[in-house]
C-alpha cells in the first residue's frame, strides 16, 4: 500500500494537487476575488504576487478554509484536493488545515516552550502514540526547518524568546509537525531581515521535497528565486498564471509587464 | 479680601502677562513671528503660568496652613480650666470659632463697631444679644478667656488674610515682571512650557500618592494609639470576639478574618469559573451583534448598589438555601449564613471578572488564534491551549483584583452573613467580617477614646494589609508569567 502510493507519486510528480475553478470570494458586499481558476502542481513552489490589496493572501486563505474564522466573509466556486471538494459540508474545516498547513507573514509562535509550540499539531491531532515518537516528530520537525541545531539544547525555553527569523523557522516547524500536504505561506520573509530571509528561502527549496508550497509574496525576486511557477494577481482577477521563467521573461499580459517591470503595484 | 477676588487679580495678573509676552517677543523678532524660537503664542503662555501657578500655588498652601498655625496660637490662650467637665479642647476651639464668625457677622450688619467691640466683656449683656442676632447661640455662660481667644482669633485671621493678600500679589507680579524679562526672540518658550506640563503631571500623581501616604498615616497613628490601650499579643491570638462598652472585652481577630476569609472564598469559588467562562464565550464565541447587548447587560450587574445585593441576600437567597438546603441536610437553621452572603457576592463579582477578563482575552493578538486554527485546532482547543495561558496573568490579576473587593465588601455582609462572630467550617452558620464590625464598633454615639472603637482602626489596618499583600502577589505572579511568556 505504501509502496504503490510512493511509486504512483513519483510517476505523477508534477499532477495537480490543488484544482480551484471559478472561485469568487466576498467581503459584505466587496467582491474580493473575482472568477479564479488555479491549478497547483504537487511538489513545486507556487508563488502569487500582485500590488497589495489584489486578493493574494484572500485566494490563498480559501485554499485552508481560514476565511472561514471570518464571519463576514463567502467564498463561492469549487476547490478541489486531490478531486475532493474541501468545501463540501461532509469536510471537516478542522481536519483540513491538519493537511494543508499555513505560515504567516509575522512570526506568531504560542506562548509555550519550543518543543510544546512543535508538538501542539501532533497532539491535538493524537499523530503519535507515546513520548518518544513525540520526541522524534519534534526533532525532525525541527531539522525539516534548519533550526534543530540551534535549539536542541533549549527546547524547554520559550518559542517567544527566539530571534524573528528563528521564530519564522518555528512556525514552520509546526506547521510541518502535522506532516501536510500542503503548505501556505503569507509572506513569510516580510517581517525578517535578508539573512533570515535566505535562510527560509533555502528551507522552502528543500521543503518542495515533500510537500507542495504556496508562498504569496511582494517580492519579485523571490518570487523567482523560490518559485516553479507563477501566477499574477490584479485587483481580484488572475491575470496570469505559469512556468515562473515565462512569466518573468516574456509575460503575455501587459498588465504582468507593467507589474514586473515596475509600472503598476 | 475676599479669596475669589484675589483668584480674579492673580489671573488678570496673569492675562496681561499672556498680552505683554506675545508682544514683547513680537516686538523682539522686529514684527516677523517666522524670526521667533517658538510659535508666539508659547511667549504669551510661558508669562501666564509664571504669573500665576506660583501665586496660586502659595494661596492653596497658605490656606492649608493658616487655620492650623492660628489655632495652635489662640489655643495655648485657653487654660484647661476654661475646658467644661467631660469636653474636650477640640469643642471649646470650636466654640472660639462660632465666636469670631459672630463677631465679623455682627461688625459687618452694623451692629457694632471695632472699637466697642474691643471693650466689651464677658459678662455683657449687650453682648449675648449682638451675638444671638448674628446667629450665633451661647450654650454655657461665656468665659473671659474664651472670648479672648475670640477676639485674637479674629485679629488673627484679619492680619493674616491681609499678609495673604499682599504675598499672593506679590508672587504673581514678580512672577510675571522676571519671566517677561526673559523674553526674547531666541528664549525656547516651547521648552520651557514643555517643563511645565510634565511639572504639572508630575505634582497630580503626587496627589494621588501622598492620599495614600496620608490614609496610611493616620490609620497607623489610631492603631498604634489601639495597641497602647489594648495587648497586640491578645488582638492576634486570642480566638474570641465580643466586645464590652463597659470594659473587659474581648478583641481576638480572628473570627472576624476567619469569617471574611470564608465568604471571600465561597463568593470567589462562584465568581471565577462563572465569570471566566462569560469572557470565554464573549470573545471567542459570541457574534458581535449579541456581544454589543450581552457585555453591558453582564455589567448592568456591576451597577447595582451593593444595599440591593444586600437585600436580595436577606429576603430571597437566604429563606431559599435555609429551607431548601441547610434545613433538610440538618445543617443549620439561620437565614443569615456564610453561604447566602458569599453566593450574592459571587454574583455581585461576577461582572468584575467577566468584564476584565473579557478585554485581556481580547487583547491576545490575532495572529496567535490564526497560528492555532491553521494547525487545526478547534476552537476550545485554541482557548484552553493557547488564548488562556497567554492571558493568564491579566486573568490573575483580575481575579485578585475581584478577591480584594470581596474582603472588602461590607452591605452584603451586613444583610446576608449576620453579626455573630464565630469560628466555624459550617457553610450555613452565620458568621461576620473585619468590615462589618468596624461599622458595628463606629456606629452610635462613641468617642474615639476606648479600646472597643479604636479596634475599628486596627480592623481596618489589618484589612488594609491584607489587600495589599493581594496586590502584590499578583504582581508577582503576574511578572513571573510574564518571564515565562514573553
Amino acid at each position: 500500500m505504501e509502496d504503490m502510493r510512493l511509486a504512483d507519486r513519483t510517476a505523477s510528480a508534477r499532477e495537480n494537487k490543488i484544482t480551484a475553478r471559478g472561485v469568487q470570494v466576498y467581503y459584505g458586499t466587496n467582491h474580493a476575488i473575482k472568477d479564479v481558476d488555479v491549478d497547483i502542481a504537487d511538489r513545486t513552489v507556487t508563488a502569487f504576487i500582485g500590488p497589495s490589496g489584489c486578493g493574494k493572501s484572500t485566494f490563498l486563505r480559501c485554499l485552508n478554509r481560514m476565511n472561514d474564522t471570518i464571519p463576514i466573509c463567502r467564498v463561492e466556486g469549487r476547490i478541489e484536493i486531490d478531486g475532493e471538494d474541501i468545501y463540501d459540508k461532509r469536510v471537516d474545516p478542522v481536519q483540513l488545515r491538519a493537511r494543508v498547513g499555513m505560515v504567516f507573514q509575522k512570526p506568531n509562535p504560542f506562548p509555550k516552550s519550543i518543543y510544546d509550540n512543535v508538538a501542539y499539531g501532533p497532539r491535538i491531532h493524537g499523530l503519535t502514540r507515546n513520548r518518544a515518537e513525540l520526541d522524534e516528530v519534534v526533532e525532525k520537525s525541527l531539522r525539516r526547518a534548519a533550526l534543530w541545531n540551534e535549539v536542541k539544547d533549549r527546547l524547554t525555553s520559550p518559542g517567544t524568546g527566539l530571534s524573528g527569523g528563528q521564530q519564522q523557522r518555528l512556525c514552520i516547524a509546526r506547521a510541518v509537525a502535522t506532516s501536510p500536504e500542503v503548505l501556505l505561506m503569507d509572506e513569510p520573509c516580510s517581517a525578517l531581515d535578508p539573512i533570515a530571509t535566505a535562510q527560509v528561502e533555502e528551507l522552502i527549496d528543500e521543503l518542495r521535497e515533500n510537500f507542495s508550497v504556496v508562498i504569496v509574496t511582494h517580492s519579485m525576486q523571490q518570487a523567482a528565486r523560490v518559485s516553479q511557477r507563477t501566477a499574477f494577481f490584479h485587483l481580484g482577477n488572475l491575470v496570469e498564471f505559469g512556468e515562473t521563467g515565462q512569466i518573468f521573461t516574456n509575460p503575455r499580459d501587459p498588465r504582468t509587464e507593467a507589474y514586473i517591470t515596475g509600472r503598476i503595484g | 479680601m475676599n479669596i475669589a477676588v484675589l483668584v480674579l487679580i492673580v489671573l488678570a495678573i496673569s492675562a496681561a502677562g499672556y498680552v505683554l509676552g506675545r508682544h514683547r517677543a513680537l516686538s523682539g523678532a522686529q514684527g516677523d513671528r517666522r524670526n521667533l524660537h517658538s510659535l508666539i503664542g508659547y511667549y504669551g503662555q510661558t508669562v501666564f503660568l509664571f504669573a500665576s501657578v506660583p501665586a496660586l500655588f502659595l494661596l492653596a498652601v497658605w490656606l492649608f496652613l493658616q487655620p492650623m498655625l492660628i489655632e495652635a496660637r489662640v489655643g495655648a490662650m485657653i487654660q484647661p480650666s476654661d475646658i467644661p467637665e467631660g469636653g474636650s479642647a477640640t469643642l471649646v476651639m470650636s466654640d472660639v470659632r462660632r465666636l469670631a464668625e459672630g463677631l465679623d457677622a455682627a461688625i459687618a450688619s452694623g451692629a457694632v463697631t471695632e472699637e466697642a467691640l474691643a471693650g466689651l466683656q464677658a459678662g455683657d449683656a449687650e453682648l449675648g444679644s449682638l451675638l444671638s442676632d448674628a446667629g450665633v447661640a451661647l450654650g454655657a455662660e461665656l468665659r473671659p478667656n474664651v472670648l479672648e481667644a475670640a477676639k485674637a482669633y479674629r485679629s488673627d485671621s484679619h492680619g493674616a488674610r491681609l499678609a495673604l493678600t499682599a504675598a499672593v500679589i506679590a508672587v504673581s507680579l514678580v512672577g510675571a515682571l522676571l519671566s517677561l524679562l526673559r523674553v526674547s526672540p531666541e528664549y525656547r518658550a516651547r521648552n520651557v512650557f514643555e517643563r511645565f506640563v510634565l511639572a504639572a503631571l508630575i505634582a497630580s500623581s503626587l496627589v494621588a500618592v501622598l492620599t495614600t501616604a496620608g490614609i496610611i498615616a493616620s490609620l497607623l497613628f489610631e492603631s498604634i494609639h489601639f495597641f497602647q490601650l489594648y495587648p497586640a499579643k491578645d488582638f492576634f491570638l486570642s480566638l474570641t470576639w465580643n466586645p464590652q462598652f463597659r470594659g473587659g472585652s474581648d478583641l481576638g481577630i480572628w473570627p472576624l478574618l476567619w469569617g471574611t476569609l470564608y465568604v471571600s472564598f465561597v463568593a470567589l469559588i462562584f465568581a471565577v469559573p462563572v465569570g471566566l467562562l462569560i469572557a470565554i464565550y464573549l470573545s471567542e464565541y459570541a457574534s458581535k451583534r449579541l456581544r454589543t447587548f450581552a457585555k453591558p447587560a453582564i455589567e448592568i450587574l456591576a451597577g447595582i448598589p451593593t444595599i440591593v445585593y444586600g437585600l436580595f441576600a436577606l429576603i430571597t437567597v437566604g429563606p431559599l438555601l435555609r429551607d431548601y438546603f441547610a434545613q433538610p441536610l440538618g445543617l443549620g437553621t439561620s437565614s443569615a449564613s456564610v453561604m447566602t452572603a458569599g453566593l450574592v457576592m459571587g454574583i455581585m463579582l461576577i461582572p468584575f471578572v467577566s468584564s476584565l477578563s473579557d478585554d485581556i482575552i481580547n487583547a491576545v493578538p490575532q495572529s496567535l488564534r490564526d497560528g492555532s486554527f491553521a494547525i487545526g485546532a478547534t476552537q476550545s482547543e485554541t482557548v484552553r491551549q493557547v488564548i488562556l495561558p497567554a492571558a493568564l496573568p491579566g486573568i490573575v490579576g483580575a481575579i485578585l483584583l475581584a478577591a480584594s473587593r470581596a474582603i472588602g465588601e461590607t452591605m452584603i455582609v451586613v444583610m446576608g452573613a449576620g453579626a455573630a462572630a464565630k469560628l466555624d467550617l459550617n457553610p450555613f452558620q452565620a458568621m461576620t467580617t473585619i468590615t462589618v464590625k468596624i461599622v458595628s464598633q463606629l456606629t452610635g454615639d462613641t468617642e474615639f477614646a476606648s479600646p472597643e472603637t479604636l479596634v475599628a482602626f486596627a480592623l481596618g489596618m489589618m484589612l488594609f494589609l491584607f489587600t495589599l499583600v493581594l496586590n502584590v502577589l499578583a504582581l508577582v505572579v503576574v511578572r513571573k508569567y510574564r518571564e515565562q511568556y514573553e
